[in-house]
């Protein structure tokens, strides 16, 4: 069985590094803060200006001058810190943020990443994810396999405007764990359920089947 | 000691013209100069150049000067949630440069700053890079990006003095410092105006050399864009 958003999120939230910051984009990516492992210290960061981001508010308890970068309403935990866009910035450009998980309309095998726009249809604008990109030394990708087409997102080279050049190295999937090696996609886990030919057949680029290859546990 | 108090927003918007270039703080709806938007909306100003990280909602923020057609170009990061802008820029009414979030805070800053241009690995290999110049820097590439300047910058704080200090409060700083710093003549509107020399000066992030004029914002509509909550 393919994973719904939250166990893709859930699964991310292995990841997580104790004494690490992390910067969780909108979407998939911000549900990674409801799995993070009891043992494990991260202080999450918003790009608008906060570091030390807490769960939503209580009914009634919402502020708003205290956002995230989707826009939601926030709380703040004790040793939070607020600042300014520059500021913000300087930490994710200087690479003193540990991991971004960031969503994706497309992944190339070398690691690049289209996130931000598809001509003629839809432009949204790329937001901070340009920036996060260009310097983190490690980047999660949390997508589903396929688009709403049926299409992988997975590909040789992106065919939409590019976010950032070789900088995914990894991609969690509702079908599949992938590295970014510099041979190219490494399948490296699939979900409960799924099929490693499930996932070839949904993947337009060639896969390294991992030697110890293994399913997902959540 | 100076003072930099004017009446209200219509004194304080006062000298904007037809295509002058404007800087407005905030982040989505999140420390936005209402009070000054809504004054602006009200003025026959047209072709305005406005630089801002968004592009408000359709009866809200900018989107008020959207909608009577006073803007000609919008600078920003991210426009999504406003269907008229969408409207506009398809149509080509609009004209749109999308810049990276972080290359439009430096670029503020930059320019209050007095540093003409700088690199940024942000943008590199992406449409974003065009035809600007690219250097390596300890094997990694940057591309060449310029400061911003404005004729007004339009910011927003939670309490401010007469000399034009300023306090911002939770995550509505965002582009607000920055753009107060960029501003040829910035106007900084608060929700708590005090005399000068009440402010805890540990405590102000933004100092007042940096604005020119100062008022209490009549009122505080502070929509929420998204509301969240955690079911008990």
């Amino acid at each position: 069985m393919a994973l719904n958003k939250d166990q893709i999120a859930k699964r991310i939230a292995q990841e997580l590094v104790n004494n690490t910051y992390v910067n969780l984009g909108i979407g998939i990516p911000t549900l990674v803060a409801n799995h993070v492992p009891s043992d494990i210290n991260v202080e999450f960061q918003s790009e608008n200006g906060i570091l030390g981001m807490g769960p939503f508010p209580k009914e009634g308890k919402e502020d708003a001058d205290l956002i995230n970068a989707g826009k939601q309403t926030i709380t703040s935990l004790p040793g939070a810190v607020l600042f300014d866009s520059a500021m913000s910035f300087s930490m994710i450009r200087g690479n003193h943020i540990h991991l971004s998980v960031l969503g994706a309309m497309q992944v190339a095998e070398n690691g690049d990443i289209a996130n931000w726009k598809i001509p003629g249809k839809m432009v949204k604008g790329m937001g901070g994810a340009m920036d996060l990109v260009s310097s983190s030394n490690n980047i999660i990708v949390a997508m589903t396999h396929t688009n709403r087409q049926g299409q992988s997102k997975l590909l040789k080279r992106c065919t939409l405007p590019i976010t950032g050049v070789s900088c995914v190295k990894k991609i969690v999937t509702d079908l599949a764990v992938i590295e970014v090696t510099s041979k190219g996609f490494k399948l490296t886990e699939v979900a409960p359920g799924v099929s490693e030919d499930e996932i070839i057949n949904s993947t337009d680029a060639d896969l390294i089947i991992d030697k110890n290859l293994r399913t997902m546990v959540l | 000691m100076i003072n930099k108090t004017v009446a209200n927003a219509e004194e304080a918007i006062s000298g904007v013209k037809n295509n002058m270039t404007l800087m407005f703080g905030g982040f989505g709806l999140c420390g936005i100069a209402e009070n000054s938007i809504k004054a602006l909306s009200k003025k026959p100003i047209k072709g305005l150049t406005c630089i801002s990280n968004n592009a408000g909602i359709d009866d809200f923020g900018l989107g008020l000067l959207l909608k009577k057609r006073q803007i000609k170009k919008m600078i920003s990061s991210y426009v999504g949630e406003n269907a008229e802008f969408e409207r506009q820029m398809l149509s080509g009414e609009l004209d749109v440069e999308l810049i990276p979030q972080g290359t439009l805070a430096e670029r503020c800053r930059s320019g209050g700053a007095g540093i003409p241009a700088f690199f940024t690995p942000a943008g590199y290999g992406t449409e974003v890079q065009g035809d600007k110049e690219v250097r390596v820097f300890n094997k990694k590439k940057y591309i060449l990006e310029y400061a911003l300047n404005a004729d007004f910058a339009f910011v927003k704080a939670w309490k401010g003095d007469t000399l034009g200090n300023l306090i911002y409060k939770g995550t509505a700083r965002n582009f607000n410092p920055l753009m107060a710093m960029a501003g040829r003549l910035t106007v900084a509107e608060v929700e708590h105006l005090v005399p000068a020399g009440e402010l805890n000066l540990n405590q102000i992030h933004t100092p007042g050399i940096f604005v020119q004029r100062i008022f209490q914002g009549e009122f505080y509509e502070k929509r929420i864009e998204n509301k969240t909550i955690t079911k008990a």
